[in-house]
Order: structure tokens, then sequence, then C-alpha cells
């Protein structure tokens, strides 16, 4: 397969601004990305990033200031939402109040002007799909927000779009909830073969559920990566940051490695650049005893009890910071206590170098 | 709201000053619809219920023509109004913030700050000039007038409307594949028709009640309910009219009841 047919969205150089004169906004500063066919792509960043943005250009309620947007090769840029094979989950869900649940679903291949037996038959199939056939006939506010939720969904997907666009569509429901509908999702992705493209800013819900992850920041894309890359190997300190946990040391290239600021060497990890930050998450160090010969010395300051495991916060010989994570074993005492003197281990291969 | 701090209610004097606005409001229909049953011809006694000012109201030819002239114009005058109102709400609310946005809201409700006067006087002279040019004569002026004055009465409920409708609705519509006038006519109609009665009632009452402007543009033969009911009380005083205030009253209680429970927020 050309690598024209494997990409179902692609957005090239796409700038959106807001505002006049000295007021413009650059929600979005030239971004381009590739979404492929049949994958579960979110994109991620925090409120303000501009990724709710690119999901309605991606839609058509907005148009691009700049760039152009691509779907299964064809440019829909000047396209209304209307003529767009493309549906959206909003984020208030926005059911039609005055129409059954049925009414909601069929809205879009009534529109379309289908047979009426192919929107029964469809509408049927969609009910069944999100698990509500006995609701079929109710209205909309008679339900409750995971039920609407469901609404959304089948609706959004009854009319069998090229791509589904899910707009922080979790964030209303409780955590239970949440967890449940990230399965379902990930269940009617997998069944229907759709490509969807998911908003949030939840990094663990990217992390469950994608394929792959953008993430944006400021306007602009971050990183594009799986998960496991995103996490393992941020490219830059936003993104390090705010996916997962983790530790930001300074350190200086010496011979054989990075030299931190306590002065301990991190062999095998080389940049060209004067200065660098290391980063390495919380899980990914070792406490060993005070005597260890070859570990980073450092004294435990604080210690934080989350449930699954402690978070030790430890100062190295220079005042730096850096957190721990162990694994509570069935005591519930993560082995040290605030004041001891310990040592730190980690594989310089879990360890990130970040130029910026 | 009113929790530990400042309360009205509290004050010195509330309850007799509420008393007293009640009493001023309602005590003098209240009595006209008692006096509207009485058998005497006196205002200053009651002398027995009787049902025989209605029956005669009913039964004169003069009040029939005028009830059916006042309801083709509140009819027709209500129904342009509403379409018009809808028109001037969805462009004031259905699209970006402009320039000039107030002074549109104040253009559309002129009627309700311009002295009705002023403009029952500069309707008579113009439709003065439009009866010497074409020669027309017929209930059409008045139909227009009312139409007009009605517009804000239908505005402010279906602008009311339509701003507390969830626009990512008319959003999901056009996602949804309905165009542009699909989208009004399967989401934004069927919301808005709660308002859009409501207005057209509110434009109702207010086209059947009007008598200053009816005044000055009738022609000739052209009463309404209100201007023949002004006629009749000039020459004595006749219990009819009270019959058919009392009528009148109903059906605006009836009316006013149904706006109430079409606007009032649903859940």
């Amino acid at each position: 397969m050309t690598a024209a047919t494997q990409s179902m969205i692609e957005a090239r150089h796409t700038v959106k601004a807001f505002g006049q004169g000295d007021h413009i906004v650059r929600a979005l500063d030239d971004v381009s990305i590739t979404i492929n066919k049949g994958e579960f792509f979110t994109l991620l960043g925090p409120s303000g990033c501009g990724k709710t943005t690119l999901l309605r250009l991606i839609a058509g309620f907005e148009m691009p200031t700049a760039g152009h947007i691509l779907l299964d090769g064809v440019d829909i840029t000047d396209l209304p939402p209307n003529r767009r094979p493309v549906n959206t989950v909003f984020q208030s869900y926005a059911l039609f109040p005055h129409l059954t649940v049925a009414q909601n679903i069929g809205f879009g291949l009534e529109m379309q002007g289908r047979p009426r037996a192919e929107v029964a038959k469809t509408t049927a199939e969609m009910l069944a799909l999100v698990k509500l056939e006995p609701m079929a006939n109710r209205k909309t506010s008679q339900l409750s927000g995971g039920q609407q939720q469901r609404v959304a969904l089948a609706r959004a997907l009854a009319p069998k779009p090229k791509v589904l666009l899910l707009d922080e569509p979790l964030s209303a429901l409780d955590l239970k909830l949440r967890k449940e509908m990230q399965v379902e999702l990930k269940r009617l992705q997998q069944e229907t073969g759709i490509t969807f493209v998911f908003v949030t800013h939840d990094q663990e819900e990217a992390l469950t559920m994608s394929d792959r992850i953008g993430v944006m920041s400021a306007g602009k894309l971050q990183q594009v990566g799986s998960p496991k890359d995103i996490y393992t190997r941020p490219v830059n300190r936003f993104v390090a940051s705010f996916i997962g946990e983790t530790n930001f040391l300074p350190a200086t290239p010496v011979a054989g490695g990075l030299q931190l600021g306590c002065g301990a060497v991190v062999e095998g990890l080389t940049t060209a650049k004067p200065s660098v930050t290391l980063t390495i998450r919380p899980e990914q160090i070792r406490i060993t005893p005070a005597d260890d010969a070859g570990a980073i010395p450092a004294t435990v300051t604080s210690l934080v009890y989350f449930g699954t495991d402690t978070h030790c916060h430890m100062a190295l010989s220079d005042g730096a910071e850096v957190v721990v994570r162990v694994q509570s074993p069935a005591s519930g005492e993560a082995g040290v206590r605030t004041g001891d003197s310990v040592g730190l281990r980690f594989q310089p291969a879990a360890a990130q170098v970040l130029e910026d | 709201m009113a929790d530990r701090g400042f309360s009205v209610s509290r004050l010195p004097g509330f309850t007799p000053t509420a008393m007293l606005v009640f009493v001023a409001l309602y005590l003098p229909i209240l009595m006209l619809v008692a006096f509207s049953f009485n058998a005497g011809k006196s205002v200053a006694s009651f002398e027995g219920f009787t049902l025989q000012w209605f029956v005669k109201a009913w039964a004169n030819d003069h009040v029939k023509d005028a009830t059916l002239r006042s309801l083709v114009i509140a009819v027709v005058a209500a129904s342009v109004a509403t379409v018009v109102a809808t028109a001037a709400a969805l462009g004031t609310t259905r699209r970006k913030a402009f320039k000039g946005q107030t002074f549109i809201y104040v253009v559309i409700n002129q009627p309700l700050m311009v002295p009705e006067i002023v403009t029952a006087v500069a309707l008579l002279i113009f439709f003065a000039q439009i009866k010497v040019l074409t020669g027309y004569q017929g209930l059409g002026y008045l139909v227009t007038a009312h139409a007009a004055f009605c517009i804000p009465f239908a505005y402010l409920p279906i602008r009311a409307r339509l701003e507390g409708m969830d626009l990512t609705l008319e959003s999901a519509a056009a996602d949804l594949y309905a165009s542009p006038w699909q989208t009004f006519r399967f989401v934004t109609l069927p919301l808005l028709l709660p308002g859009m009665i409501a207005g057209f009632m509110l434009a109702f009452v207010t086209s059947l009640d009007d008598v200053v402007i009816t005044l000055f543009v009738k022609s000739a033969g052209q009463d309404t309910l209100p201007t023949y009911m002004l006629g009749q009380i000039r020459r004595q005083i006749t219990t009819e009219v009270y019959a058919i205030s009392t009528v009148l009253l109903g059906l605006t209680v009836v009316l006013l009841t149904a706006f109430f429970l079409l606007t009032r927020k649903k859940d």
C-alpha cells in the first residue's frame, strides 16, 4: 500500500488564528499531522492547547486561517460540516431533546435521505451495538449520563462515517463509568474499524486507549507516537512532564557519560549540547543501601503513601529533588524512613536526554 | 438568597404595602366582573345575579361585528408579527456579535418606547397619503399597523428562547449531514416553537387590546371591540360593556396561563 492510501486524515500546515490586530491568538500554529486508516488516534494536551480547535477544523465547524485538511486523499478544507463524511461525539453530547433515542440515532441517516427501511434497520443495529434496545422510544432527558453518552456514540456511528471525532466525551462521567466507557469505546472502534480521533486532557485515558497519541501544547504538535514511545521516549520537557510523573535533573557531558549536579556520572549517555536535562521516571529508580559504592547518595526527605505504592521524595547532595516510586509490599511499609541516607540506582537506558 | 441578611419582606409595613398594591390592581377588576352579573343598571348597588348582559351583548350585531373584526385583525397581525419577529430573532442571535447590535435591538423594540400616540398620529398621516394614492379603504391599514406594533411583543419571548438554546445542537445537526435549511426545519424550529407560540399569544392579546392606534387609523365602520366599547361608554354606561370586558378578561387569563405553561422551564 502506498502512503497516500494509508492516511485517513492529513492536516497540512494548518493555522487557526482568532482575534484581530494586536489580539491575535494562534490556537493552531502550523500543525501538520497524518492520522492513519482504522487507527485510534488521541490528541492529548492541556486545555487551550489547540486540540479541540484541530478537531473542529476536521469536523468543519471552523475554517483554517491557512493550510489544508485532507480526508482519504481528498481536500475537504472548504466543505461545510454537512458535506464531510465525518461525525462528532460532542462533549455535552448535544442530543436532540425533542426526539426519542431512536430518532436521535437515525437523524444522520434521515438527513442523508436514506430509505426508511434502511434507517430503521441501521438504527436497530446501533441500538444493539450500544446495548440500548429497551430505551429506543424514550426521550433522551430520561436517560442517565452514561446512557446519553452511548446514544451520542450510536448517533455518530450510524451513518458509518470515515472518521469519528470524539471531543472529551468521557469528561462528564464519574470515574467508574469512565473506565467502563473506555473499554466500550475501544471495543466499538475495533468492531467498526472506523478511524477514531479522540481528544482528551487525561493522559491516562490517552495511554490506555490509543494506537497513537499526538501531544499538543500552545497550538503546536509536540510529539506523535505510540503510547509507549511517548511515555518512554519523550522528545521534550513538556511531553515528559505532561505524560506521567518524572524527575528532571540538569546534567553536563563529561568523558564517558553525563554528569549530574551532585557529581555522579551516568554512563553511556551522550549529547552534543553543553548542558541538558536528564529525565527519569520515578518507577525506574531503585533504592539501595547507603553503603552501595556505585549508587548516587541521597537523603529521604518525605514519604507520600498512594496505596499501591509510596512516593519517596529524596534530596541529592546538591539539593536536587528526586522522587522514587516504591511498590507497596504486603506490610504497606516502603522500607525507608524520612531522614534515612540511601543510594539510588537506575539503568542509563531508562533515562532520556532532553536537549530543550 | 436572603439568608439572615437583608430581606425586603422583613421591612416594617411590607405586608400592608403589598396588600394595598394588590387591592389597587385587582379590586376594580373584581368589581367589573361582579357588576357584569348585576341585574340592575346602576353601578351603585348590586341588585341580584343575572346573565342577561352577556346574552344581550351576544345578540348585539354591533358587538358581533366588532368582535369578528378584532379577531381577524389580531390573528393576522399576530401571525405576521410572529414570522417577522422570528426572522429578526434569528438574525440577531444566530450570528457573531456585530457592531450596532444594541442599536438593532432598539430599532426592533421601538414600538415599546415611542409613545403610542406619536405612532398613531404618524400612521394617520402616512396612511392618509396612501389612501389618496391608491383609493384602498380596507382593513389592511389596521392589520399593518397592528402587526408593526406587535413585533416587539412577539420578538422578546422568541429571542429569549433562541438565546437559551444550546448552539451545539445546531452544530450536531450540521455534523449529521443536515443542510442549513434542514437544521432549521428539524432542530431549531421544533425547539423554538414554544417561544413562537408564546410570542404569537402576546402579540394577539396586545392587538386585541389596542385603542389608541386603532382609533387614529380606522376608517368609518371599522370599529374593533375596544373602540366600540369606548364609543358605547361615551354615550351612556351600559352593563353590556361590563359583560364584554369580563369575557375579554377570561380570554386573556386563558391565553396568559397557556403562555406561562409554554415558557416555563422544563424539568
